[in-house]
């Protein structure tokens, strides 16, 4: 059987265009709120993002904070974040889910314990920002042994070498961060640079699916659609928060975006 | 089981992960700072080799900080006790008034000769804050500096000293607004710019390299204590006590590292941390109240922090020991037994703080004051053949409005 995660990029490339990505933070703004964001923005996309939310994140911008601090203030624990995820793989229209966030959560809850969890609730792929190669072969091979996806992150920085050992040693997916930034920073760098990094990476190995995240929005997201996937992130968070502050409903506005997102790709 | 290797500084002896003791330090980093981090590690390893660059050290440490710092007896809060000689190795008397002047020092000099012309520090208490900058200014450097804005609240007389090196402080208004969120705060900032900037970590924590760092710049404090007591004793005394405050443990680590050889029986090293108000649940005594393991900032340590694994709030009168995690190589040294730890609450550290300047011509400041707390404590059951010496690490200039508002105008 295929594997969901390649399937969703598979899927998008039979209708020629990148899978879309969204992250948004597990019990942003409420348990209830986030799971109906993610209901309601699952016809548009290929593959969920979910956040498990810290409170120390250390590569994590501004609009990603807010929604953590807001859901933790929430009361958030991290086995809702497991049930929020477990009633959205139960609805129709669900897509494959990567949790991702920070290991301190993952190594209090019990690596394996944690991934046994993953498992009988539906998720995909874990996505560790602290927990760099090669520190994580040891994490990944767990995941691997559970058809967990591990997602490595590259970046900018990574040298060469390191590209073609990370990649070797990577599962599914591999994220590449468009440039040296927390999350939801201003594209600092052209989409082409961003693209020219892009292809290197390809060339090591075309078969994995690579994709693009940080700094992407409504208006970036076309100039990079040759890629084989867009992450989105704190500009959903910043709708959220933004809805938030008119007293608006989130949900509403939250998938009024995502179309918008999946328009200028599709 | 966990050993200490001897002859072998604390601060190499982890394996190939950076971890102390197998589990404590390591590099828990985003990708994008693998490389700054690797580069840094490269540098470093070559320049402290390098016998120009330790010359240049040794010149900046002899004119521009001023070693030694003095090595004094106090005679009248020794009477006073009548138990235990005390005695304070005043580090404080170093250029800026603190022991962070050392590690701000190296980092500068790191900084020049890897040709980035940026550096960006957190701080706490402000010393690290306004060492950084003095040396940034010194050496021609632009400066940032994260600080919790109730930090910024508390520590006045350290961020206006910032602001006239120059500096530029960043309000960090995340959190609970003190030294854990300027950390964060920081890492973050030089995740997006550490193409031209270099990070200075202010204590002896974060990912495994800021831990050697920092270490290997404090360590001043003891090569010079070594000799002092050699000088004032003869030989090096029977019974010796080293009692230091630990918030993130760079003054501890720099007063203890020439002694950790020793044997317990006869040199003791003691570690005091902050416990916070007195009928207060927080605190920020990781080590001494029993935290679990847990990674905050890159490095694997005890943390306050909850079954969830998020990081507690903690609360201390003393900015500078304000902090939720603690560096690995105290762990590690909790671990083998070396050193013990425990704690003085905002209470003791003020009386202690009254006594010590009503008997001596000494000020320090609330860090400091948590360790005379311990030696104050256990002095008067010691003879007089036991000599305690307290690391006088920061001068109470800066806490300034603190003792005023808790202590009265006396101050």
């Amino acid at each position: 059987m295929i594997n969901p995660i390649n399937l969703a990029f598979k899927n998008a490339k039979e209708k020629k265009r990148p899978a879309l990505l969204t992250y948004t933070v597990a019990g942003d703004n409420t348990k209830k709120k986030s799971l109906e964001i993610l209901k309601s923005i699952s016809k548009d996309i290929d593959i969920c993002e979910i956040g498990f939310p810290h409170n120390t994140p250390i590569a994590d911008g501004g609009q990603i904070q807010t929604s953590a601090y807001r859901a933790l203030k929430n009361g958030l624990k991290i086995s809702d974040v497991f049930q929020i995820v477990n009633d959205f793989k139960k609805t129709k229209n669900s897509k494959p889910v990567i949790l991702m966030g920070y290991y301190n959560m993952i190594y209090q809850y019990g690596e394996n314990n944690f991934i046994k969890k993953c498992k009988s609730s539906g998720v995909n792929g874990l996505i560790v920002v602290d927990l760099p190669w090669p520190e994580n072969k040891g994490f990944a091979k767990k995941c691997k042994a559970k058809a967990i996806s591990f997602v490595q992150l590259l970046s900018p920085t990574t040298s060469k070498e390191r590209l073609k050992n990370i990649i070797k040693d990577s599962h599914d997916m591999i994220y590449y961060i468009s440039m040296l930034s927390t999350t939801g920073g201003k594209l600092k760098v052209s989409p082409k640079q961003i693209l020219n990094n892009y292809n290197k990476i390809k060339k090591i190995d075309p078969k994995k699916n690579c994709v693009i995240g940080f700094g992407i929005t409504e208006k970036t997201i076309a100039k990079l659609r040759s890629a084989d996937g867009l992450v989105v992130g704190s500009a959903i968070c910043k709708e959220i928060t933004r809805s938030l502050n008119n007293r608006q409903n989130p949900v509403t506005n939250v998938s009024k975006v995502v179309a918008k997102l999946r328009n200028k790709i599709s | 089981m966990m050993k200490l290797k001897k002859n072998i500084p604390l601060i190499d002896q982890h394996d190939k992960y950076g971890f102390w003791g197998g589990k404590f330090g390591g590099s828990y980093i985003p990708e994008t700072l693998k490389k700054p981090v690797d580069d840094l590690t490269k540098e470093f390893s070559k320049l402290r080799k390098n016998k120009n660059f330790i010359k240049k050290r040794d010149f900046y440490f002899n004119n521009y900080i001023g070693v030694p710092t003095r090595f004094i007896k106090l005679e009248n809060l020794s009477k006073h006790l009548g138990g235990a000689q005390i005695w304070a190795k005043v580090v404080s008397d170093a250029n800026g008034g603190a022991h962070k002047i050392y590690n701000a020092t190296v980092h500068a000099l790191l900084c020049k000769s890897m040709g980035k012309k940026y550096i960006v520090g957190d701080t706490g208490a402000g010393y690290a804050g306004k060492m950084l900058s003095m040396a940034a200014k010194k050496f021609g450097l632009k400066c940032k500096i994260f600080m919790g804005a109730k930090d910024i609240k508390r520590q006045k007389p350290n961020c206006d000293a910032m602001k006239k090196n120059g500096a530029e402080i960043v309000p960090v208004t995340t959190g609970s607004q003190t030294l854990v969120d300027a950390v964060s705060e920081c890492m973050r900032y030089w995740v997006s710019n550490c193409d031209t900037t270099h990070m200075c970590v202010g204590s002896t924590v974060g990912p495994n390299i800021f831990v050697k760092i920092c270490g290997w710049s404090t360590a001043q404090i003891s090569r010079e204590l070594k000799n002092q007591i050699k000088i004032q004793f003869k030989k090096i005394p029977k019974k010796i006590k080293l009692i230091n405050c630990v918030g993130g443990g760079s003054s501890a680590y720099g007063f203890w590292s020439e002694f950790i050889d020793f044997p317990k029986s006869q040199i003791e090293l003691i570690g005091v941390e902050a416990g916070g108000p007195k009928n207060s649940k927080l605190h920020a005594a990781p080590l001494s109240r029993g935290a679990k393991l847990g990674v905050l900032h890159g490095a694997a340590s005890y943390v306050c922090q909850n079954n969830e694994g998020q990081i507690n709030e903690t609360e201390s009168i003393s900015a500078g020991l304000d902090y939720p995690g603690v560096s690995p190589i105290h762990c590690f040294l909790k671990d083998t037994k070396r050193a013990r730890y425990t704690y003085a609450t905002d209470e003791d550290a003020l009386n202690a703080y009254k006594l010590v300047t009503k008997f001596e011509k000494l000020n320090p400041s609330l860090e400091p004051s948590h360790a005379f707390a311990e030696a104050i404590r256990i002095a008067p059951r010691l003879n007089k053949d036991t000599v305690i010496i307290v690391n006088s690490c920061g001068d109470a200039k800066k806490d300034r409005d603190i003792l005023k508002k808790r202590l009265g105008k006396r101050i």
